[in-house]
């Protein structure tokens, strides 16, 4: 049977009754996605990996006894419950008192770092996607609507920045706004990671530009604006965002990208995934193998799951898109 | 074809002059020089003007752009403030270890790449086909400097197999910088040496799976879905009742029209990757242009930076302008006019 069409009992004391009516329950377009995501079983299993990232980074440091800045007194010169392996260069997993090990070097625990780890890198990244999707949108939908010199200028510009190594801007930002300062590194990325955003809008643009409705809105004597967001932007919000959730993924890997080479985030002021893995590189050659593999772990696993999920998204929104 | 060339090479002018512009006025926009990068405790105010004066930096801002163009005109890329080398000759003794690099890594893309994805499409929704996917996802959401230091970890001080920094053992290979720099082609045909070829290669092994990685991912996955579409497309029913072996239908007929996307693909991603494998080339410690671009931003050494930066950009275009003409041969349908 059509899954839209339910059975009413209407008789009102339940139970069998020839009073049947059958009722047709229409679901919009929201609700039609809901239910071709939820079939999608990789789908479910990354939102909740991502979802429960996003627990973890909200509510997890509340639970945890450590400062992820506080650098313990050096109590002891081996690792408690060992009398071989030295404080100095890291306790492994499952030492007393740090379920994940700790750091060489500064002692700290790990499980502290991967967890307040995930509140910057987790908010850079939807951040900086959110913003990114924003300004994408904005001059993609202009220069597709518009089109002409408009469109060709802005394009021309969204080109010349993309072919701008990123690598370079961050790394100039870091030293001119030194301390490294997250909402920085965000907005680094906000401004740089909205041209492929345009590129998506405008393309989307051009073609609905020229359905019928939008001559329709326009004969009726509706603004540019708000033809342009009320009734084009609604048809092409699918594919946006589907590209805002993978690009959440990508600004993850960057940010830890950047906060690695140490150019990112500081990470005597506010501890991510990337720097995380800066000094954990020193630490290799002595057999320290928890310190980067941990929050190396974290990125992967919600990098995985946002990716699941936008695999997903795009099968549930946007089912004629191909890869 | 000739015009189609020319018509896309010089569109490489606008973008190059843009971009020059661009990276000349947000340079000097931003405090700090290569002087002052540079000279660090020496730099009293007299030894600041005078370096500056030495570069050229006193000059008012248009002057230094339309100074700098002229000589790229000349096809002078200028010299680097901080070591005094010609970014022409810098480029050209680097270029060669990236050139590796990708080479392999893309080998390895290709080659492991497009049969997973060809195979995972052949058994569509099948055990091997939702391995191959998963697979391929968590190979793109793996962050490149993470799979390098777990390749080191295990490879290198665990199980001690492979070397896990350089390009060559200093015991094995003494190379004198002479050459071209291509190691793998000095140490076979030029030196003869299996020895001195294998340490080489032995060398390239971890920074090529590292670098190939996330290309192959990206490759297999996309090879699944082109593979997929022409699967259900009329002509490979014709083929197959016409009575051809399935191996001639996969190579002529299907993987042919499945190669449009595919190589699209592989040229987006060997152009990324020649432009400098940064991370790679860090952890790896490989004497690559991704580590020189890398310390020119460090030192703010503009020339190299602004240089740097247009090289890669033609470099981009024109790894993508092959591939497009590649397109052609591919699908004789494609004339380019």
């Amino acid at each position: 049977m059509d899954p839209r069409i339910e059975e009413v009992d209407r008789s009102g004391a339940g139970g069998p009754s020839p009073d049947y009516e059958v009722a047709l329950v229409s679901l919009n377009q929201w609700q039609l996605a809901w239910r071709r995501f939820k079939k999608h079983r990789l789908a479910l299993i990354g939102a909740c990996i991502f979802l429960g990232m996003v627990a973890l980074a909200v509510f997890g440091p509340f639970f945890l006894p450590y400062d992820p800045t506080f650098v313990p007194p050096p109590d002891s010169l081996f690792c408690p419950g060992s009398t071989t392996q030295l404080a100095y260069s890291g306790c492994p997993p499952l030492t007393p008192g740090h379920l994940l090990g700790t750091t060489g070097s500064l002692r700290l625990d790990l499980l502290t770092l991967v967890v307040n780890g995930a509140r910057v890198s987790l908010i850079i990244g939807l951040g900086a996607s959110i913003f990114s999707a924003i300004i994408g949108t904005i001059v993609g939908g202009v220069a597709g609507y518009f089109g002409g010199l408009l469109d060709n200028v802005l394009m021309r510009i969204v080109d010349i920045m993309l072919s701008i190594p990123i690598l370079f801007v961050i790394i100039i930002c870091a030293e001119v706004f030194g301390n490294g300062d997250w909402k920085v590194i965000l907005i680094v990325f906000a401004i740089f990671g909205w041209q492929g955003i345009a590129r998506l809008v405008r393309s989307l643009f051009l073609t609905l530009r020229t359905e019928v409705f939008v001559d329709a809105a326009r004969a009726v004597g509706v603004s540019d604006i708000r033809i342009i967001f009320r009734h084009i932007l609604p048809n092409a919000i699918s594919p946006i965002i589907v590209s805002t959730t993978l690009s959440v993924a990508g600004v993850i890997i960057g940010e830890a990208f950047v906060s690695f080479i140490g150019y990112g985030v500081n990470p005597s002021l506010t501890p991510t995934w990337g720097n995380e893995l800066t000094a954990a590189q020193d630490f290799i050659a002595q057999g320290n193998w928890w310190w980067p593999l941990f929050p190396g772990l974290a990125i992967v696993l919600t990098v995985l799951g946002i990716n699941f999920m936008g695999d997903g998204l795009r099968d549930a929104l946007d089912p004629r898109s191909r890869e | 074809m000739l015009k189609y060339i020319v018509r896309r090479l010089l569109l490489l002018i606008p973008i190059l002059l843009g971009l020059s512009l661009f990276l000349v006025v947000f340079l000097h926009l931003l405090p700090g020089d290569p002087c002052s990068a540079n000279l660090g405790e020496h730099s009293t105010p007299e030894n600041l003007a005078r370096c500056r004066t030495g570069l050229g930096l006193d000059r008012p801002i248009y002057q230094q752009y339309f100074d700098y163009m002229a000589g790229l005109l000349h096809g002078d890329l200028g010299v680097s403030a901080t070591n005094k080398v010609s970014v022409t000759t810098e480029f050209a003794a680097r270029f060669p270890a990236t050139f590796e690099l990708t080479v392999s890594a893309m080998f390895l893309a290709i080659g492991v790449g497009i049969p997973l994805g060809v195979a995972a499409a052949k058994r569509q929704y099948s055990l091997f086909d939702n391995f191959a996917t998963v697979a391929s996802l968590i190979g793109i959401s793996i962050p490149i400097f993470f799979l390098g230091l777990l390749l080191q970890y295990l490879f290198g001080v665990w199980l001690h197999w492979l070397p896990t920094a350089g390009r060559y053992d200093l015991a094995t290979y003494s190379y004198d910088g002479a050459g071209t720099n291509f190691l793998l082609w000095e140490s076979l045909v030029i030196n003869h040496n299996l020895a001195e070829f294998a340490d080489v290669l032995r060398h390239l092994i971890l920074p090529a799976v590292a670098l190939g990685t996330i290309p192959l991912a990206v490759v297999a996955r996309i090879t699944r879905s082109a593979v997929l579409e022409v699967l259900s497309e009329d002509y490979v029913r014709t083929a197959r009742a016409k009575g051809l072996t399935s191996k001639r239908i996969d190579d002529r007929h299907v993987l042919r029209n499945a190669m449009l996307p595919i190589s699209t693909v592989i040229g987006l991603q060997t152009g990324l990757l020649l432009g400098g494998a940064v991370l790679t080339e860090q952890i790896f410690s490989w004497g690559g242009v991704g580590n020189w671009l890398f310390q020119a931003a460090v030192d703010k050494d503009f020339v190299v930076i602004q240089s740097g930066a247009l090289i890669l950009a033609t470099i981009f275009v024109l790894v993508n302008l092959v591939v497009d003409i590649g397109y052609a041969y591919l699908n004789p349908r494609i004339r380019y006019s």
